[in-house]
């Protein structure tokens, strides 16, 4: 008998599928040098690949947290596995503390004590109105009031440690397989990352890593005692929702994007390569989509989907599978409002491209329409979709929050950096203010938006032979400023 | 006229430039020497990527961004300009120097008027104001020869012609007065009739003002028409300098030798031309030695290894070759020698160098009698509609293509000689039928093109062919070689499959002069030439009949131009194949053609054998674009016809012969009827009303 | 010119059309009316007859496309689709759930929706436009890099961090303004305050890194080449020539917006209590007052519309080489 019971949700599918296309893609251009050089130029950009290094981490608690299944409960009926009706994730257990941790309600970041005062029953019978005492958080010491600070700076330094440990034994065994590629002593290559004279930016590479696995390692050491981020309304631990939060946000990000762009691509070449009707009537659709205001065609929609759920009980079983089909729909009508702009540009190239000679000759040749578009004209747009996916990333993810908050973002019941804003802010008026979730929800997406908008900037400056004229800059601040 | 004697204006000493490209320091400009004399035209001639155009803009400090002077002098009447601060070499631009571009399209700011953008250098170099300044522009403009100045001060940039732009882009760069006039590539973008108007407003201008001129350009011709003295730039360096009798009289550098001899022109038909083998150095290296020696005839072991010196020969003529620079009395022999060797060459023309094996003009058949014609074109025209209005209404016809009718028999070449926008690549879109033709027959052999099924025209594509001009656009970045030259024979279902069809392909690249292992690489890998030889074999992969060749050359250096009309000659003599060959320049035509067809706007003027046509012109405008092209040659003078205006629009032609406002022999009918073909021997046709009436056609 | 305008506005017919048909089928037909109200009366204790007394109210109870039992013209125009969907081009919008007439509602809100949207927008420009410039002016130089790193962070924080912390500091710590609310007369000034300062900041680092990349397109350019040939000074050069040029891409995006202003801004009127259409709108979402959704999809496709015409005629402005014809 299986300990689990798989679940593939709607949106798992789709990362796997967005992940076996990377995958194939990778795979392609390994093989193509011409290919591969634009890759190289991400590969030379110091912000580049250090916003990737974080993103890696991100990536990979997303990941964790598409892998979902059930687990089997406890009560045997006869043989048969009985499944628990609460879907968990990969991420979920390996958090498994901090999920099940949970206190009654509000307390501060690394508090011992509950954020509200209660009437607590003292074991002598009186009845006094305190701050009650954690039942998780800091609950291992004595006296919170005189030790608190030394632990938590002992516990942190063994995780700062931990961290550097582990960024050494990285970086040691990194450097030697580098040395070993390049034939060169492991000293030489050590001196050469960190003049920064490498090809591949790797000092940046180690920096970022190295201010990841402290903070990594900090946070790891702390959260198994305390509450790093505090707690939420209901206890839930802050730092928990934020790693939850995660995979929303990368799920609209990419999903959306993979959403759209069969449309964008087909519509916008063949309105551009075939011109006359079809691209009148391409244009009129892209037209009348993109007229519509954003937010409100999302809020139509949102709402008709919600009507359309809530009244078929039937099809959607489970809360995870209806707060995961909403998602799935957020991440489509985002598409649909978002493909526009995409097209515009494919159709706008595909028009400069099909006077292309290589076409005309191609033409002359008499090969096919649909070997034209996919021989000639598709690989050479492919820079623009690229670039386009990168640069929507970022945008994607924020507008996420701003749609929750509108009400038309992701189900109440889903963890997102949206709902864990709009949780927050009933309680701004607090005295004195609850600000921790704020401050959770805004670091994790700063440093998640951040970086995604650095590496789309390292892609967008490698891929884009127009900025590439542009960034012919002096050496003063040389290959630092972006153009 | 020592060099000491002179008062020189420009002094430039030692100049060298770096450019900071992504991976590596570019010497754009490598330790260059030379001065200009008051009033004196110096012309620095060079292909593409010698540095002359950096040369320019570092004397104007107006390098990019990632470009920098690392050292040297620019020494304008004593004053250095490379030390000045930035605010005073703002009173030297566009005052002391002035300077005018190659594209006169992107030069002009979009939205300014013409007048303001003149004013502006009024405005900052002078203290003329209000009304005094406007009537400056005005006088300004009408100097360099813009008809109705009063209007055109009002006017923007988009409403004005190429040739039109350039002159206000000449107007503004007077309107300072300069000393030195800097005009980079001035006519390359302009139709050789507009060149011509353009190189003799500026030889006029410098007569009026006296102001010397740095001229860049990568034409012999130009400099030929234009220059008191010559520098020859290459790699980096000035080879050679000398003045302008001196110059093409008895050029000294190998380099500049093989520039003369790699000329198409009439007297070397039937011989192959001069190629220089191998291609420019990079310029991120240093030179150790002769930056020509590895594409030199004449190269021994000291041109690799030591750098050579710059020799002071008679006439103030110096160049930097070994072969000039060993002591006088051992070096003379050996410098005659090879000198001797060069000038015999040339003298010797057709016969030297690699023979054909078929004299092609003397053993083929005249034209007009053949029977057996592979193409023959029967009024084609090509229409395109002007759509306007709510629901898209026609109002009106580009006649880019209306009713041009040609033959061509197989072996042959037949040229089509015009002006940008003329139609002539429409003409060879439409019998491609990669654009409909609105209305005639294209008859290829025997069968009529222009009425075929798609199906049926799919069949028969692989009888025609076509190459573009330019060698980047004309091949798919994203496609290795093979691809390339494999995706015709694909889709037309020739040359077999599999392991036969590499064979094939090897076979095709070994035939334009390629390796083997050439097609598993990009594109991006070949120069210019290369890919132009790529594209070739991708179209002889079909094995065609007739190869239309659309300006094959123009995108290409003088010297590469050579390797691609030798090789096409070649595959001609060899397959036989005939040539549609589409062109402007009309040495590459007395080269390459049997047979020329003239167009203007839409229609062929003139047709006829090239020695006829080329030698003795019939049609007005026939004469004038032949005396418009610039000639090496300033001893045969030709009669010079200088045409006023620019071509008309297509859209929009002059009534009667759409000539005529432009013709300096226009008669009364000229204006009522556009003259019929008149035929004047065998195979030998003219319209114009001056060789009767013919078969008149209303128009 | 006229007749341009004349014939866009008939261009823009037929995108009109295709907004309503496409509200048409996402409010009737993914989902009938007794869905809605269903959906609004609570899916468990629903009765037949108190569906049917919501439709009644709302006017959903007659067919969708066509009435079998009216008679005459009727028979088209006594349907959802006539009387709802077709209703919005005479911009009869009919009633909102609480029994207000929404064009009355609409015309009432536009005035508190504007006294933010355009001091956001006319200010937000200005701010744009000279920080771009100084970048560009100080291209490739220490002002520049930080001026992109600064802008990358700036753009890389939700709006929804600019609102809140913009109250907390400027209402809750300093004291300064009220945190939300609109009034009348003197007082609309503070009120008014810290949302355009907030709606200026929270796009500021998106938009004065696309007008610089812009700026630096067009300093590329062959024309800057001449101009400095000229002998103009730099200054001169950016504000004579590249200024004017970089309006015409910027106009794009610029001029588009300017009807848009109308519906105001969701989030900063709903965070900042300003009674504008934004809060109206999100009320409406909330509510699921499905009339009103429905009056501002159209209302946007209509001010949108406006914008592209807007932006045609602005061209000719800036571009001669643009003629209308």
């Amino acid at each position: 008998m299986l300990a689990f019971k798989p679940v593939i949700l709607w949106t798992d599918a789709l990362i796997y599928v967005l992940i076996a296309v990377a995958a194939v893609f990778a795979w392609h251009v390994r093989r193509r040098e011409h290919l591969l050089a634009p890759w190289k130029r991400v590969a030379h950009s110091p912000s580049g690949m250090a916003s990737l290094v974080v993103l890696v981490f991100f990536v990979a608690a997303g990941l964790l947290d598409s892998v979902h299944f059930r687990p089997a409960l406890e009560a045997k009926n006869a043989g048969e596995p009985v499944y628990s009706v609460d879907v968990l994730s990969l991420l979920d257990v390996v958090t498994t503390d901090l999920r099940q941790r949970t206190e009654k309600t509000y307390s501060a970041p690394f508090a011992a004590h509950l954020f509200a005062k209660e009437t607590v029953e003292h074991p002598d019978g009186t009845q006094v109105r305190e701050f009650p005492r954690l039942r998780f958080g800091a609950a291992h010491l004595k006296d919170p009031e005189r030790e608190l600070a030394a632990d938590v700076l002992a516990n942190g330094g063994r995780g700062v440690l931990a961290g550097i440990a582990l960024w050494l034994a990285v970086v040691v065994g990194f450097t030697a397989g580098l040395a070993a590629g390049s034939r060169r002593s492991v000293s030489a290559t050590w001196s050469a990352i960190w003049r920064g004279g490498t090809e591949v930016p790797w000092r940046a590479v180690y920096v970022a890593l190295a201010v990841m696995l402290v903070l990594a390692g900090a946070t790891v050491a702390l959260a198994a005692k305390y509450h790093v981020f505090g707690t939420d309304k209901v206890g839930q631990d802050v730092l928990y929702l934020a790693l939850k939060s995660i995979r929303t946000g990368l799920v609209i990000g990419t999903l959306t994007t993979l959403v759209m762009l069969p449309f964008a691509l087909l519509l916008g070449i063949m309105a551009g390569y075939f011109r006359g009707w079809v691209d009148d009537v391409i244009q009129y659709v892209y037209t009348t989509l993109s007229s519509i205001p954003g937010v409100l065609l999302i809020a139509a929609f949102i709402l008709m989907m919600q009507v359309y759920v809530e009244t078929r009980p039937d099809l959607f079983d489970t809360t995870a599978a209806r707060a995961d089909i909403r998602l799935l729909f957020l991440c489509i009508i985002l598409g649909v409002t978002s493909w526009t702009g995409l097209c515009r540009l494919l159709r706008g190239e595909a028009l400069k491209l099909r006077e292309m000679e290589y076409i005309q000759a191609a033409h002359a040749f008499g090969v096919s329409h649909w070997r034209v578009i996919t021989r000639h004209i598709l690989p050479n747009v492919m820079h623009i979709v690229l670039i386009a996916v990168v640069m929507d990333f970022s945008g994607l993810v924020l507008s996420e929050a701003v749609l929750s908050y509108v009400g038309v973002g992701v189900d109440p019941s889903m963890i997102s950096f949206g709902t864990m804003i709009n949780a927050a802010r009933l309680e701004m008026a607090r005295e004195p203010m609850v600000w921790w979730s704020l401050a959770a929800a805004f670091v994790f997406m700063l440093a998640l938006v951040l970086c995604a908008n650095l590496f789309a900037d390292a892609v967008r400056d490698a891929f884009d032979p127009r900025v590439r004229t542009l960034r012919l800059e002096p050496a003063a601040a040389g290959g630092e400023a972006k153009a | 006229m020592s060099a000491a004697s002179r008062r020189e204006l420009l002094q430039v000493a030692d100049l060298r430039t770096r450019l900071h490209t992504g991976d590596a320091v570019v010497r754009a400009v490598d330790g260059l020497t030379f001065s200009i004399g008051r009033g004196e035209t110096f012309a620095l001639l060079g292909e593409s990527g010698c540095g002359k155009s950096m040369t320019a803009l570092s004397v104007m400090r107006l390098l990019p961004e990632a470009g920098q002077v690392a050292g040297g002098t620019v020494r304008l009447d004593g004053t250095d300009l490379l030390a000045l601060p930035e605010v005073a070499m703002r009173g030297v631009r566009g005052r002391r120097v002035a300077m005018i571009f190659q594209e006169p399209g992107t030069s002009l700011n979009p939205v300014l008027t013409v007048g303001e953008q003149i004013m502006e250098v009024l405005d900052r170099h002078t203290p003329l104001r209000g009304d005094a300044a406007r009537r400056r522009v005005i006088e300004l403009l009408e100097q360099v020869g813009i008809p109705d100045p009063v209007r055109r001060v009002g006017e923007y940039p988009f409403h004005l012609s190429g040739g039109m732009k350039q002159r206000v882009m000449i107007a503004t760069a007077l309107a300072g007065e300069p000393d030195l006039l800097i005009a980079d590539e001035p006519t390359t973008a302009l139709d050789v009739t507009i060149q011509a108007q353009v190189l003799e407003l500026i030889r006029s201008l410098q007569a009026r003002t006296g102001m010397a001129i740095l001229l860049i350009t990568h034409d012999l011709g130009v400099v030929s028409e234009m220059a008191h003295r010559v520098a020859v730039m290459y790699a980096g360096e000035i080879v050679e300098t000398a003045s302008r009798e001196r110059f093409f009289s008895s050029p000294a550098h190998p380099y500049s030798r093989k520039l003369f001899d790699s000329l198409p022109r009439q007297g070397k038909r039937g011989a192959n031309l001069a190629v220089i083998r191998g291609a420019v150095p990079p310029l991120t290296r240093e030179f150790g030695g002769c930056r020509f020696a590895d594409r030199c005839d004449f190269a021994w072991d000291l041109c690799r290894g030591t750098v050579p010196p710059a020799v002071a020969l008679e006439d103030g003529q110096t160049v930097r070759c070994h072969l000039y620079s060993e002591p006088r009395a051992e070096s003379g022999g050996r410098r005659d020698q090879s000198r001797d060797e060069g000038e015999a060459r040339r003298a010797e023309g057709p016969a030297s160098g690699q023979r054909s094996a078929v004299s092609g003009q003397a053993s083929a058949p005249s034209l007009a009698g053949s029977e057996a014609q592979l193409l023959k074109v029967a009024e084609l025209k090509v229409h395109f509609p002007i759509h306007r209005g709510l629901f898209k209404r026609v109002v009106g016809q580009v006649m880019a293509v209306d009713g041009v009718s040609l033959g061509l028999a197989p072996g042959r070449t037949l040229a089509l000689v015009g002006e940008s926008g003329c139609g002539k690549t429409t003409v060879a879109k439409g019998i491609l039928r990669l654009i409909p033709p609105t209305a005639g027959s294209v008859r290829f052999a025997g069968v009529d093109l222009a009425g075929l099924a798609p199906a049926e025209l799919r069949v028969r594509r692989a009888e025609f062919q076509i190459i573009f001009q330019d060698p980047y656009a004309s091949l798919n970045p994203r496609m290795r070689v093979v691809e390339i030259i494999e995706e015709g024979m694909t889709a037309l279902g020739v040359g077999g499959s599999g392991t036969g069809r590499w064979q094939e392909v090897d076979r095709l690249l070994g035939q334009v002069g390629l390796p083997p292992e050439a097609k598993f690489r990009y594109p991006h890998e070949f120069s210019g030439g290369q890919r132009q030889r790529i594209a070739i074999a991708r179209a002889l992969a079909v094995n065609p009949k007739l190869l239309i060749c659309d300006e094959p050359t123009s995108a290409l250096d003088v010297s590469v131009q050579a390797q691609i009309l030798n090789l096409l000659k070649e595959l001609q003599e060899r397959l036989g194949l005939a040539f549609l060959f589409i062109t402007h320049n009309i040495s590459v035509v007395e080269y390459l053609a049997h047979e020329v067809a003239v167009m203007y706007l839409g229609r062929i003027v003139e047709h006829g054998p090239v020695e006829e046509v080329l030698n003795r012109p019939k049609h007005p405008y026939t004469r004038a674009l032949l005396s418009a092209v610039p000639v090496i040659d300033r001893e045969t003078k030709r009669e010079v016809i200088r045409l006023q205006g620019d071509l008309p629009s297509p859209a929009n032609p002059p009534a009667g012969c759409h000539f005529h406002p432009r013709c300096p022999q226009a008669m009364t009918e000229c204006r009522e009827h556009y003259p019929g073909v008149t035929q004047l021997a065998p195979g030998q046709e003219v319209r114009c009303f001056l060789y009767g009436s013919g078969e008149t056609t209303a128009s | 010119m006229l007749n341009y305008i004349i014939r866009r506005v008939l261009y823009a017919i037929p995108i009109l059309i295709g907004v309503n048909l496409l509200t048409f089928v996402l409010f009737f037909v993914v989902n009938t009316p007794d869905d809605m109200a269903r959906m609004q009366l609570g899916i468990k204790r629903v009765t037949p007859e108190a569906i049917a007394k919501w439709k009644a109210e709302r006017g959903y109870d007659r067919p969708l496309l066509y009435s079998a039992q009216a008679s005459g013209a009727a028979k088209v125009t006594d349907t959802i689709f006539f009387q709802k969907s077709v209703a919005l081009f005479a911009f009869r919008f009919g009633r909102a759930d609480d029994g207000r007439d929404i064009a009355h509602e609409i015309t009432t809100r536009m005035g508190p929706s504007l006294a933010i949207a355009v001091p956001v927008f006319i200010l937000g420009l200005f701010v744009y436009l000279n920080l771009a410039l100084l970048m560009a002016f100080f291209r490739a130089t220490y002002v520049d890099f930080w001026g992109v790193v600064t802008c990358v962070v700036l753009m890389s924080i939700s709006s929804l961090f600019y609102i809140i912390g913009g109250q907390f500091l400027v209402s809750k710590l300093w004291h300064l303004v009220p945190i939300s609310g609109y009034g009348g007369g003197i007082d609309t000034f503070k009120f008014l305050a810290l949302p355009v300062v907030v709606g200026v900041v929270s796009a500021a680092g998106a938009n004065a890194r696309w007008y610089r990349t812009i700026f630096l397109e067009e300093i590329g350019k062959d024309y800057v080449r001449t101009a400095r040939a000229k002998g103009l000074s730099e200054a001169r050069v950016l504000f004579r020539h590249v200024l004017q040029n970089a309006m015409i891409p910027i106009l794009t995006g610029v001029v588009v917006v300017i009807p848009l202003l109308f519906l105001g801004g969701l989030i900063t009127e709903s965070f900042f209590g300003i009674p504008g259409l934004g809060s109206y709108t999100i009320d409406a979402i909330n509510s699921q007052d499905f009339a009103v959704v429905r009056s501002m999809v159209f209302l946007g496709s209509v001010l949108y519309i406006v914008g592209l015409i807007l932006t045609d005629i602005s061209y000719t402005l800036v571009d001669p080489r643009v003629r209308l014809e």
